[in-house]
């Protein structure tokens, strides 16, 4: 297999690790509405915690679409 | 067709001033942008704070705004040893947040999107974090990491456990600013292309075009909204390490 094709081969695989953050992501926030409908005061607590939540499991999907870019593009 | 990632070369604006070990240095789009974000944020902030009314008008509010929430926010996670250091992480915050929305206006560049750029500042939170707690308290910052009240016998298993997840903070900091907004761009630059390219499709001109210009508005919603966001999570994750460097548990 010839380096350039199974770059593209390994960009592919790679994107996978992004389909599985999304798991991780709709975890978060189906967690946090769980608990929103039960306690609907901690709303207001918990609303900058969500976003930071949402914001470092994002961030390991990306890295796994960084390497999918780097691996396609360059 | 052009690479998505050619929007993030950078391009030297004028002839080499000077030359450092053999490299030169030129005035380039990334240092106009980051010159462009310290001038604006400056400007902005100088000018809301300047006559200090009781009753603050709109300029003022939207100073008193970035100052009480990030005040807030060292005040909830460090604690008030924290506020000695909150210059630095305003400036960090308004730093990345003035970068990052610099990025989404049209022809604009993202100076965060640079892997250089986000390290460096990483490794001055983490450099910082780490110097300030060794200042602090001695050798005693070393037990930040042994967990309290964990049996002495899983020490050999813990310690490097805990050391190799304190030493992988400076990279997950960086990657994380970095990907969000390499990865947002790219997805913009490749959705645009969507819309060239089937809009100059078909028999009617332009009209297979409109859907991959709604998604195109959509996302570029969406990266104003984590240009916001990834900004307050630096911040953020700033003052967590702080936390843990000053009050050590």
């Amino acid at each position: 297999m010839d380096p350039a094709s199974a770059k593209v081969i390994g960009a592919g695989l790679a994107a996978i690790g992004a389909g599985l953050a999304a798991i991780g992501v709709g975890n978060i926030f189906g967690q946090y509405l769980n608990g929103a409908v039960r306690n609907p005061e901690a709303d207001a607590k918990m609303g900058g915690r969500l976003i930071f939540g949402f914001a470092v499991t994002e961030a390991l999907g990306l890295i796994a679409a960084v390497v999918a870019l780097a691996l396609a593009f360059a | 067709m052009a690479s998505p990632l050619e929007q993030f070369a950078i391009q030297d604006l004028t002839a080499p001033l000077f030359s450092i070990g053999g490299h030169h240095v030129a005035v380039t789009n990334s240092a106009i942008f980051m010159m462009g974000a310290v001038v604006l944020s400056s400007g902005l902030l100088l000018a809301g704070a300047g006559k200090g009314a009781m009753i603050p008008g709109r300029l003022q509010a939207m100073s008193e705004l970035f100052y009480e929430f990030i005040a807030n926010m060292i005040r909830d996670n460090v604690g008030s040893g924290g506020k000695k250091f909150f210059p630095f992480i305003f400036s960090l915050f308004i730093f990345t947040l003035f970068g990052n929305i610099l990025g989404m206006l049209p022809y604009g560049y993202t100076f965060t999107s640079q892997i250089a750029v986000t390290f460096f500042m990483a490794m001055v939170v983490f450099l910082g974090v780490t110097l300030i707690g060794l200042f602090k308290h001695g050798l005693h910052f070393f037990s930040l990491f042994f967990p309290h009240g964990a049996p002495l016998f899983t020490a050999p298993i813990l310690i490097p456990i805990e050391l190799v997840s304190y030493l992988s903070r400076p990279i997950s900091l960086s990657v994380r600013l970095f990907a969000n907004m390499t990865v947002g761009h790219v997805l913009l630059k490749v959705f645009g292309t969507f819309v060239v390219t089937l809009g100059s499709f078909g028999a009617l001109p332009y009209v297979l075009g409109i859907l991959p210009l709604a998604v195109t508005v959509a996302l570029t919603a969406l990266e104003v909204l984590i240009a916001v966001v990834q900004a307050y999570v630096f911040a953020l994750l700033a003052s967590l390490y702080l936390n843990d460097a000053i009050n050590l548990h």
